[in-house]
């Protein structure tokens, strides 16, 4: 009877347990399905602006993702056309200025936040963090008249001057600062380096993970901008390239695989900002991984 | 000369005083460790030398001058800190090295103090690897070596060997007794763990609620405690605490009246260390049944149940009393100590 009993019990862990495999593959496939949703999500895209860059004219309109007869004919229009040049270079300028601008000025601020005791710090901190509650477009209107009457329109400071330090950046370095023990701080206090000389020597190497994630954010949001850089601007020398490409086509006709092909070369430079700082972020995140 | 000087220390965080006067001469090249409870104010003390904290009042020298006012940087004084506090991104020879950053030194002085400093600490082979590539013992040696390197008046250590296990401990312990008999600087060194004061101090600043509890050698400290406090903070297992009234000639004790000095009708305790207590021989001090035993091998603690409470003593580690035996003990009335039971102070 106890020998039934035990054979029982064995056949329904056994059914129970083959149950449960069931259950965590079918967890896995949807795990899997998901991720391949997203993933397709993603490049799809990039492969559409791709494929169109080397359609000609009268087969952008076809879905298909690989182009009947494909040209590279747009590449050789856009990048015979000075005009391109001068816009990778104008948003090459900016991104790159409002970048290191951006990694001096939010981290300058985000350490003293940080590590530095005086009255009124936290309302200052939260004074800088409401900013992000204010939408682009409502502050258009304020930097447009300022830009105005310090005769900045149609300039390349114009242009810069409102994404040089950033709320969001100052938040992030802040918080990133915390993590430095105030003992680093404080010992070099001690070894006689002064306050700016601590910030960069001790403070700054240790949240380079930090400042790569801020200088990727920062590079692509000023290589990408389009709303700002189209209010500000005027004449086609100061154009970005977002704003330049948009003016490839007019109401009647938009020459998508001229926008496209522009967009596409447009994307080797973040290419190379991510390739360049993405290990300080895989190196940061392992390295958060380790202390724990 | 007094190396260093703290006169009337006052320290307070917003109305909150947590040091209330500490008056304190250390001797040039003496090694002294402030050991206490956590939140006793010997960080704070520390600080406050350091420069890392704004004193509240008080006057600290260094040296002989007055340094409240100067810069950590100017106080020549150096600090290893609980953390280590070495910088991750630089190898052991920059680590050390830093400390001189800010120093005029030609580069060749500065390159042959740094390898003076990792000679003395043998982390030469270790010169050019990064603190990740280094044991705990190996970082906290950097850590010193980083002090060493700017030879300050006095080194100031918080803390230090309580990130490293037992093993590590005891073996750092030395190194640093070695390291201060080798340079001879002034060391402050703070601690809460009373085996690291006892057995590196020159003297011991016992330090509870922000005051200062007694200021001795390990041996005075251990034999002469100043207060209940002292008494039972220092020392393992902790001093046995019996209370009792005082007959004049002695202290009645619910077992019966151990004679000894003490004032007449007053409250009074009767403290016995465990090795002082004896399991045959002395004058007896109180009776009751092994209840517990914890066998240490060369010797075995045993609690004993007794009408004055639980009383620890130290038995032999090869024949200790079994559990359940009714134990007498006895101590020499030269060994026992004699406290106030509402101040706590020694009474002799």
């Amino acid at each position: 009877m106890a020998a039934t009993d035990n054979i029982r019990a064995s056949t329904e862990t056994l059914f129970s347990g083959t149950a449960q495999r069931r259950s965590a593959n079918m967890g896995q496939i949807l795990r899997w399905l998901i991720l391949f949703i997203g993933g397709v999500a993603m490049v799809m895209p990039i492969a559409y602006m791709i494929s169109t860059s080397l359609k000609w004219p009268h087969e952008i309109y076809d879905v298909n993702l690989i182009p009947k007869e494909p040209t590279i004919e747009n590449y050789t229009f856009v990048l015979e056309d000075g005009r391109f040049y001068m816009w990778f270079l104008n948003s090459m300028i900016i991104a790159t200025i409002t970048t290191l601008s951006n990694v001096l000025f939010d981290s300058l601020v985000g350490y003293t936040l940080c590590k530095f005791r005086f009255p009124g710090r936290y309302i200052v901190f939260i004074a800088i963090l409401s900013t992000l509650m204010i939408p682009t477009e409502m502050l258009v209107i304020p930097w447009y008249l300022m830009s105005q009457q310090f005769g900045w329109l149609d300039t390349t400071w114009g242009i810069m001057f409102p994404g040089l330090m950033t709320a969001f950046g100052t938040f992030l370095m802040k918080q990133f600062f915390e993590t430095v023990p105030d003992d680093f701080i404080e010992a070099a206090r001690i070894d006689g380096l002064n306050e700016l000389q601590i910030w960069w020597t001790v403070a700054m190497p240790l949240v380079k993970p930090a400042l790569a994630a801020l200088a990727i954010f920062v590079f692509l949001g000023n290589w990408t901008a389009f709303i700002w850089p189209l209010i500000v601007t005027n004449s086609v020398e100061m154009y970005t390239l977002p704003v330049g490409l948009s003016t490839f086509g007019d109401e009647a006709d938009v020459q998508w695989e001229l926008i496209m092909t522009g967009a596409a070369i447009s994307t080797i430079p973040t290419l190379i900002v991510f390739l360049i700082f993405q290990r300080f972020i895989i190196r940061g995140v392992v390295m958060a991984g380790l202390k724990g | 000369m007094a190396n260093l000087a703290l006169r009337n220390l006052v320290k307070t965080y917003d109305k909150t005083e947590v040091l209330h006067g500490i008056n304190l001469d250390v001797a040039d090249g003496e090694f002294v460790v402030f050991v206490g409870p956590s939140g006793c104010g010997k960080s704070t003390t520390l600080r406050l030398i350091a420069g890392l904290e704004d004193t509240t009042s008080g006057e600290i020298e260094i040296a002989g001058r007055t340094v409240n006012n100067l810069e950590p940087k100017d106080r020549d004084i150096a600090m290893v800190f609980q953390n280590y506090a070495i910088y991750p991104h630089m190898t052991v020879r920059k680590n050390i090295g830093f400390g001189l950053r800010t120093s005029k030194l030609p580069r060749a002085q500065k390159d042959a103090r740094i390898n003076e400093v990792a000679e003395i600490l043998d982390m030469t082979p270790l010169l050019e690897r990064k603190p990740n590539q280094l044991s705990g013992g190996q970082r906290q040696r950097v850590a010193i070596g980083r002090a060493m390197v700017r030879d300050p008046a006095v080194f100031l250590f918080d803390e230090p060997l309580s990130n490293l296990d037992a093993q590590l401990r005891t073996q750092m312990r030395l190194e640093i007794k070695k390291l201060h008999q080798r340079v001879g600087n002034t060391i402050i060194f703070v601690t809460h763990d009373q085996v690291e004061a006892m057995t590196m101090a020159d003297r011991i600043v016992i330090m509870k609620d922000g005051h200062i509890q007694q200021v001795g050698t390990p041996a005075e400290v251990y034999h002469s405690p100043a207060n209940m406090f002292v008494a039972t903070f220092i020392g393992a297992p902790a001093m046995n605490m019996l209370t009792g009234k005082g007959t004049g000639g002695g202290i009645a004790l619910p077992s019966g009246t151990f004679a000894t000095n003490g004032p007449d009708g007053a409250d009074l305790v009767l403290g016995v260390r465990p090795d002082d207590l004896m399991l045959s021989g002395g004058q007896a001090v109180t009776a009751g049944k092994v209840i517990l035993r914890e066998p240490l091998g060369s010797e075995t603690l045993i609690y004993v149940d007794t009408p004055s409470g639980e009383i620890i003593a130290r038995a032999d580690g090869r024949t200790p009393p079994e559990v359940g035996e009714t134990v007498q003990l006895g101590a020499d009335p030269a060994n026992v100590h004699v406290f106030d039971a509402a101040s706590g102070q020694a009474v002799r």
